[in-house]
Parts: structure tokens; sequence; C-alpha cells
């Protein structure tokens, strides 16, 4: 287990000097101006855009360009061109709120995703399993856009009740129960509109995986012993299924972190997401490397956890 | 049961048919299958078809990008069908222009994205030993980013252009085709006829693209299937957040865009656009999921 572990993160460290270069290079390297303000912008002199370049060592040569910026980023001293804050910090203060978002999104992807996978495999073969791949593809083909505005314009006509933002403005809440549960409620609906495509996918990993092992010898043996066929599934077949759900959690993570652009922007939820949405706006250079840098890091730690995870959920996984 | 039969009416049409037919003949078997193919038959047509009127200056029913103010944000009528949007533009017109900008995007990304997997995977599953772990490590740590995110900021900087925006997409989108390729390769690198080949001294190149890739490629034809609505939707995406193909030019996503400021009035700037998108999607996606599996199922 400990040799697994330490080669494991061996190679998180590799991934991480590729990802920190991808990032660094996906910025430096396109053939775009670096400056806020734009390359033909009449009113900036050559001096001011010369202190720019000397501040953010774009007088450099790529390989030192490459180690200030990561030095930077580390102590801090990698600033916003926005506002001159040190990126990291911005990063770090939009953080939680992005994780609640994610991590609700995650759990409802996950129940749901369970369920209709299990569903499907279930009556594999027959109309409800076709049911289940159709609905699972109608929810994989839904513009998260498109259904956050029809939400919002539903929500709004039907009951006027505010969804934008954290929580609700210019409402004095009784007790702190009530302003709490409105939080929830502001969280929540972004959370669905979040975790659509992932209920699809997972349920579509779960439904094949279950149905090679609703073939297997101990899943007939359950049955013989007369059990019901809720246990034989929720308590036999989903524990031996649960690998490709607990990989799909590791896939998840990124594909919700994309999605949070689009979803915290309707919502103006202020996450990484609707960061990285004004920093593309500002063209804040040193906040969107940093960006992907740290969202890329932290899926990697996520991968390396959902891989723990799985050897200690599933005894039979011997960590080679 | 199928080993023992000797019925020779069903053995003899399916004894000289090729894969390729075989697949075909199962894919046309499932009604869902069909109804997809027909809704992209329609949509590549409809695409096509607006595409080749406008380059001859032709418009129907009228000039997407005509602007009336006296008509702005009429709702569906016999006259314009899905409304006009707030600069009087009809709105069917427009969205059937944002269908050829569609069915661009979907096929060029994914020539892109396919080109790149298919020969970065072939390389690493071919070759293996050091050249496969540093590929395939290069391909772990891009799956990490956010890929939308990551299109988004490379947009943002080289600036939003069909071309640029295509080329992107297929950039950042190329990982899952390269794992597939490789699981592929490293199936049939083993068997005997490319074994074969190898013993009569056939070069590399020969072997993978002569002997490896046509036995990989209907896999490969699927992903191609499933990229497709996806790089529909990832332009819907930037196109809604304004770094997608810039207006005056409709694009399914910019018509959605164009219309927040009027969400709670003219329904059918979301609405119909939105429909596009998810009808579009959805019929690559089933037809993709029917082609996989009448390519998997061994009769």
């Amino acid at each position: 287990m400990s040799a697994f572990i330490i080669r494991r993160l061996c190679l998180t460290v590799v991934l991480l000097f590729i990802i920190s270069i991808i990032s660094f290079f996906i910025v430096t390297l396109t053939p775009g101006s670096p400056y806020p303000w734009g390359e033909l912008n009449p009113k900036i002199s050559a001096e001011v855009k010369a202190n720019f370049r000397k501040k953010f060592h774009l007088d450099r040569p790529l390989p030192e360009q490459y180690a200030f910026i990561m030095r930077d980023l580390f102590h801090g001293d990698l600033r916003s061109v926005k506002d001159d804050r040190p990126v990291l910090s911005r990063i770090i203060e939009r953080l939680p709120a992005t994780l609640a978002l994610n991590f609700t999104a995650m759990l409802i992807s996950l129940s749901f995703g369970t369920l209709l996978g299990v569903y499907a495999a279930r009556h594999a073969g027959h109309w409800q399993d076709i049911l289940g791949s159709f609905v699972a593809f109608l929810f994989i083909a839904l513009p998260g856009f498109w259904i956050s505005y029809l939400i919002v314009i539903g929500l709004v006509k039907a009951f006027g009740v505010p969804i934008l933002g954290t929580q609700s403005y210019g409402i004095d809440f009784p007790n702190a129960l009530a302003a709490g549960l409105d939080r929830i409620w502001h969280l929540l609906i972004p959370a669905i509109v979040l975790s659509i495509g992932g209920i699809a996918s997972q349920s579509r990993y779960l439904r094949a995986s279950m149905i090679e092992t609703l073939r297997e010898d101990y899943i007939r043996t359950a049955r013989s012993k007369g059990l019901s066929e809720e246990v034989t599934l929720y308590k036999h077949a989903l524990r031996n299924s649960i690998r490709p759900l607990i990989t799909g959690i590791g896939m998840l993570l990124p594909g919700l972190l994309s999605g949070s652009v689009i979803i915290e922007n309707i919502f103006a939820y202020p996450g990484l997401g609707r960061l990285g949405y004004e920093a593309v706006l500002e063209r804040d250079y040193p906040t969107l490397v940093a960006l992907n840098f740290v969202v890329a890091a932290l899926v990697l730690l996520g991968n390396l956890l959902s891989d723990l995870l799985y050897a200690i959920v599933d005894k039979r996984v011997r960590l080679e | 049961m199928t080993a023992l039969s000797i019925t020779p009416t069903a053995a003899d049409t399916t004894l000289h048919e090729t894969p390729g037919g075989r697949i075909w003949r199962r894919f046309l078997a499932n009604p869902i299958a069909c109804v997809s193919l027909v809704i992209i038959v329609c949509f590549a047509v409809i695409a096509i078809g607006t595409a080749l009127l406008g380059a001859g200056g032709w418009h129907w029913p009228y000039d997407p990008n005509l602007t009336n103010l006296e008509q702005k944000l009429l709702p569906p009528s016999p006259l314009h069908w899905l409304g006009t949007d707030n600069l009087g533009r009809d709105v069917f017109s427009r969205m059937l222009n944002g269908a050829s900008i569609s069915l661009f995007v979907g096929l060029i990304a994914v020539a892109v994205s396919l080109g790149i997997g298919v020969v970065v995977g072939a390389i690493a599953g071919y070759f293996g030993g050091l050249t496969d772990t540093i590929l395939m490590r290069s391909v772990d740590a891009l799956i990490c980013f956010p890929t939308f995110f990551l299109i988004l900021t490379a947009v943002a900087i080289l600036g939003p252009s069909l071309l640029n925006i295509v080329v992107i997409i297929g950039l950042v989108s190329w990982t899952g085709t390269a794992r597939l390729v490789r699981g592929e390769f490293l199936t049939i690198r083993e068997t005997e006829y490319v074994k074969g080949a190898r013993v009569l001294g056939q070069k590399d190149w020969k072997i993978i693209f002569r002997h490896i890739l046509p036995n990989a490629s209907a896999p490969i034809f699927v992903t191609a299937v499933l990229g497709i609505p996806d790089a529909i939707l990832t332009e819907a995406g930037l196109s809604f957040l304004g770094f997608g193909v810039q207006p005056p030019q409709a694009t399914w996503g910019n018509i959605i865009a164009d219309s927040k400021t009027y969400l709670l009035e003219a329904w059918w700037l979301i609405l119909f656009p939105g429909m596009a998108i998810f009808i579009a999607s959805l019929a690559f996606y089933l037809a993709g999921d029917a082609l996989r599996e009448a390519a998997q199922s061994r009769e």
C-alpha cells in the first residue's frame, strides 16, 4: 500500500510539472498580445508596455519566464493585472463557494446517476433500459445555459422568488434557520443545473459495469438464497460495480469546474468560474495562468484521492 | 443455438457482408437510430443549403442580418415564423444560418481532434515503451484541465474567429481519441496478421496505416460521431459567453446570448435556438450510441 502511495505521489509530481508547463504555454505561446489593453492601443506608451513586460518577466527567455511565474505564484508575488492583489489569494477566497457548488452538484449526480444506472441495468435490454439510455443522452445534450435560463424564467415568473447570487438581499430573515435555508436554496438551483450532465454520465458508467456484475455467480447465489431484488441489487451488485463510479468522480471534477464558468455566470454565483470569466474579459494574464494551473492541480489531487478511495472500498484491488 | 444453425437463408445474407455493411444493417434495425439519422440529414441539408444560398447572395425567408426596428421583438407569426429579435431581424433566418455554423464547427473540430488523437494514439500504442509513457502521461496531464475554461482562455488570447474556435476546440479535445486508439493498437499489435506483416519486413508506417488502423476504424468512427455534438455544445457555450463566432454572424448560441436582456418578454428568442442546439446534439449522441452498439455486438 505505502509503495503504491509513494509511486502514485511521484507520478503526481511529474504530472503536476507537465500541467504547470501546459498552463504556462497556453497563455504565453499563443500568438496574441499579453497586454490587457491590446497590442495597438495608441494611448499606451512604449514605456508602460516595457514596464509591464518587466513586471511579469516577459522580457526574459521563455524557460526563465516559466521559472519566475511559478516562483511568484507560490510566493504570492504573482499579482493580478486588475487589482494588483496576489493571484493565489484571489483564487483561494473564491474556492469555498465553488467547492460548495461542485460538491453539491456531485452529490446530486452520484445519487441520481446511481438510481438511473441501476434501474437501466436491472431492466437491461428492455424498454426501461432504452428509456434510461434515452434520458441519459437527453441530459448530456441539454445546453446548460439554456436550461438555466428556462429555469430562471420559470421560477421568477411562477413564484417571483430571487435565485441569483448566494443569498437574497433586502430581506430581514427572522432567524438563522431562515437565512440558512435561503442560502441552501441559492446553492441548490445552480447545483441541480450543474449536475445534469453528471447524472447522465454516471448512469452510463454504472449501467455498463452493473450489467457485468449481474452475470456473476454470487448474484445468482444471492437470488437463490431468496434475497429481495433490492438487497441483491443495492447491497451485493452495487458494491462490486462501484469502480467506474469512483473513477467517474475523478472525471467529473474537471467537467464540473468547466460547467461552472457558464452556470456561475448566469446565477451570479461568486466562485472560481466567475473569477475565470472576469479574468478572460480583462485579459488578466497572470490570473489565467494561475487559475488553469490551480484547477488542474486540484483535479490531479482529486484523482489521487479517488484512486486511494477505490482501494479502500474494494478490497480486491491490489495496489501495485 | 446459432452455432448449430444450418438454415441457409439467414447465414447466406450475412456471409457475404462486409463488416461495414453488417454495422450499417444493425444500425438501421434500431428505430431510435433511424429517427436520429433523419434529423441529422435534415440538419445537414439545411446547413449546407443555407450556406450555398448565402454564398450566392440569396436569402430565405429573409436576410438574417436585415434589421428593422419597427418590427423588433415580435412574437412568432405567419410572417416571422419564429418571431424577431431586438433589432427586428428574423429569428428563423438567423437560426438557419446558425445551423451552417454549428455543422461546420462540429465537423472541422472533430477532424482536427481526430487527426491529432489518431496519430498520438497510434504512435503510443504501436511503439510502446518510453514513447508510450511520455505521450500518455501528457494525455493524463491534459485531461486534468477544465476543458471549457482552457478553450475560453485560448480563444480570449487568440481572438474569437470561426477558424480559431474550431481549431482550439479540436486541439483540446483529442485526449479521449488518443486513449481509445492506443488501446485498440495495443490489442491489434499482437494479432497474427500484424506479426506476419512485420516478419515480411513491412515498414512501420505501412503496418500502422494499412493493417492496424482499418481494423480500429469502427470505434474511431463512433468517437468521431460522438465528438460532433460535444463541439457544437462547446461552441454554443462560447457564443453564449460572447467568445464564440462574433456578431452580426448568427449562431445558435449568440441568439440566446443577445436575448439576455429580454429574458422575461421574448421567450421565443431563447426557446427555439436552444431547442435547435438540443435536438441536433441529441440526434448525434443517439446515432453515435446506436452505431457503437451496432459495431460492438457480435452475433
